[in-house]
């Protein structure tokens, strides 16, 4: 991609247990424009939030690295930084400036003992060099940006004394602060309720629109993917099985385990129909495979009903089967 | 009328702040009747603090209710003593959330599915063992799993060593309590096939709990929506999804994603967040976030009222619902 803010390239992250090297991410490659959402959809052990990790340089020190591939971000300065190899102090400017993540849990990722407020304005006067009161005047306008209402007296409240959708406001505020070229949201709303998850996309959208950033959203929801993405990238043991634009990707599906992922998930109004046919919920078989004893060939094989010998020798590469589409499976053409 | 199995009436919970804490009891359950039908499935859903999990434990008694009755069968579980209450237990088992907080990870599959067994001292030894084989291969489990332990299996495999720990005592009654939420979506779509599978099997009459709407739809013959401890809807799960009443219910389903973008365009957000249960607004408890409110909400409590057969709401707006 041309202009991309994010853009890696045959990225494989490995983690080092028991003097073994397991690949929890396998040659992926991603790239996101300003203005574009992209998200990264799997199951636990896909290796989503691993990939997160290591372009925000926060793998388990000597336990997880970056075993091969390259990670470039678009500076706000203009100037393309690989984030590979990067030293921890050059790392540190630009996390919170350049990139900025929200987790999951916003009650774990917010510090119990200082106001929101201050939490806000940290990265402001660090990466932008504000003063306390001009920062803390940032983090009330930002406050009232994510929705809270009365933003003066709640920056003078503590993490405790929120709801959880107002947390994970203030840390959607925190990371926005220093205006970040990417955002990284890892499973946002996976914690909240329905109706409150509700609210945390509609703003993400809104905000996103109006700072015209990249984003990539991490989440194991397909109703999500559906409503705040305009591409999406599918894992399944740490290697992406197929992207593509959304809408076009839930529509006709080429790869078998996003058709399976798709019909597997419980639609509302479905239910009546499959009752009143006998029939079970479409189910994939099996369990994914441990990333410790992958099969040498594709690892969706084992549960694939159009696997074949040649499926088990060796792992299909991702093939472009229409214009900004692609696809890891041989027998595409057949899904 | 369907044999009636489970009857719950005016079930009310107050939970009284405890040590150095003060404040206001926190009003957990709010006078909840309803009904379960024998060999029926009725759906509890509502979203965090709505009291799902606690009429759950309230009616097998793993919390004490503050009032209310339970009549299970002919017998008010509430009023049991703590004999009869054991003795009542093996009637009435639990399905568990976390499949991995659950399982006791020094015991044995073997051991943990023997285990009810053998305090409710149920048959000889080999017919305990017989009887959770026999639940190990109700919940296609391989047989050699027995005598291993919880940590080697999978999330999906370890929530059916919970169901098979529950119907090893052969219950009459099930409490499924979010039996699906932490597990990834193709594995949860295997555990409901199997438990809806063996709750038409057995003739087992279930409560089950979840956040998840289209979940409960699957699995439920009935369902209840729940908010803030108060009951705002009760209806047949296909006339649920197809004829929202209670505004409440319809903001719920109006809220979960979808791919489809129609549904989306329609969408209504509420604004604002729960209230909280020591402090919940006067009369009807959803008003704070209505789209539908007016004075008259705030002043008595919306009763519970049968709009169709089979179909109740508490709202008292039901001209302004179209």
């Amino acid at each position: 991609m041309k202009d991309a803010v994010l853009d890696i390239s045959g990225l494989t992250t490995t983690f080092t247990i028991g003097g073994r090297a397991i690949p929890a991410v396998q040659d992926l490659d991603l790239a996101i424009a300003a203005g574009e959402t992209v998200a990264l959809v799997g199951e636990s052990g896909s290796g989503k939030s691993v990939t997160s990790l290591s372009i925000m340089g926060l793998l388990p020190r000597r336990v997880g690295q970056v075993a091969a591939g390259s990670i470039r971000l678009r500076c706000k300065s203009g100037q393309t930084t690989s984030l590979t190899g990067l030293d921890p102090e050059s790392l540190r400017r630009l996390r919170g400036n350049d990139v900025a993540m929200v987790f999951q849990e916003p009650m774990t990722s917010l510090n119990p003992v200082f106001t929101v407020g201050e939490q806000i304005a940290e990265p402001i006067r660090i990466h932008l060099g504000k003063s306390h009161r001009s920062a803390a005047a940032d983090a009330v306008r930002l406050l009232g940006e994510v929705g809270i209402p009365d933003p003066e007296r709640r920056a003078k409240q503590y993490p405790h004394e929120l709801s959880g959708g107002m947390r994970q406001r203030v840390t959607i505020a925190m990371a926005l602060a220093c205006d970040p070229q990417l955002l990284i949201a890892d499973e946002p709303t996976t914690a909240l309720d329905v109706t409150i998850q509700a609210q945390i996309l509609t703003l993400m959208a809104k905000l996103q629109a109006e700072r015209s950033m990249a984003v990539l959203f991490i989440t194991h929801n397909l109703g999500v993917v559906a409503e705040i993405a305009d591409r999406v990238a599918v894992m399944y043991a740490g290697r992406i099985v197929e992207t593509g634009p959304v809408q076009d990707v839930f529509d006709h599906p080429r790869h078998p385990y996003t058709k399976g992922l798709l019909r597997s998930v419980p639609k509302l109004g479905e239910a009546a129909q499959l009752k009143a046919q006998g029939r079970d919920l479409p189910t994939i078989a099996g369990n994914v495979p441990s990333l410790r004893h992958l099969p040498p060939g594709c690892a969706f094989a084992n549960r694939c009903e159009l696997a074949t010998e040649s499926c088990r020798a060796a792992v299909p590469v991702l093939e472009e089967v229409s214009s900004g589409r692609h696809a890891r499976c041989i027998r595409w053409r057949e899904v | 009328m369907d044999d009636l199995y489970l009857s719950v009436r005016n079930l009310t919970k107050h939970f009284q702040p405890s040590g150095f804490s003060r404040g206001p009891a926190v009003k957990a359950l709010q006078d909840i009747s309803f009904d379960i039908p024998r060999g029926q499935v009725v759906g509890l859903v509502g979203e965090s603090g709505s009291g799902k999990t606690t009429i759950g434990r309230s009616i097998l008694r793993l919390i004490e209710p503050t009032s209310g009755q339970v009549i299970m069968n002919g017998t008010d579980v509430v009023r049991l003593s703590a004999r009869g209450l054991r003795r009542q237990r093996r009637k009435m088992q639990y399905v568990f959330q976390d499949p991995f907080a659950s399982l006791s990870s020094r015991m044995t599959i073997g051991r943990i599915l023997m285990e009810g067994l053998d305090i409710q001292r149920l048959g000889s030894k080999s017919d305990r063992q017989a009887r959770a084989r026999a639940a190990l291969e109700m919940v296609e489990l391989p047989e050699d799993a027995f005598d291993r332990f919880a940590h080697e299996f999978s999330g999906g495999q370890r929530q059916r060593i919970g169901i098979a720990r529950a119907l090893a005592m052969q219950p009459e009654f099930v409490v499924a309590d979010e039996p699906v939420s932490a597990l990834d979506v193709s594995i949860q779509a295997q555990v409901l096939n199997l438990l809806r599978g063996l709750q038409m099997r057995l003739g087992l009459t279930m409560l089950f709990i979840s956040h998840d709407l289209a979940v409960v739809e699957y699995i439920c013959d009935t369902v209840i929506v729940l908010y803030l401890g108060r009951i705002m809807e009760i209806a047949p799960a296909a006339e649920l999804y197809a004829r929202p009443r209670h505004p409440y219910t319809r903001a719920l389903l109006s809220a979960i994603p979808t791919p489809d973008p129609i549904r989306r365009a329609k969408r209504q957000v509420l604004t604002g967040d729960i209230p909280s249960p020591a402090n919940p607004p006067s009369g009807c408890v959803f008003r704070t976030r209505c789209p539908l409110a007016v004075d008259a909400c705030a002043t008595s409590v919306p009763p519970l009222r049968e709009m169709v057969p089979g179909h109740s709401m508490a709202c008292i707006r039901d001209e302004a619902i179209i």
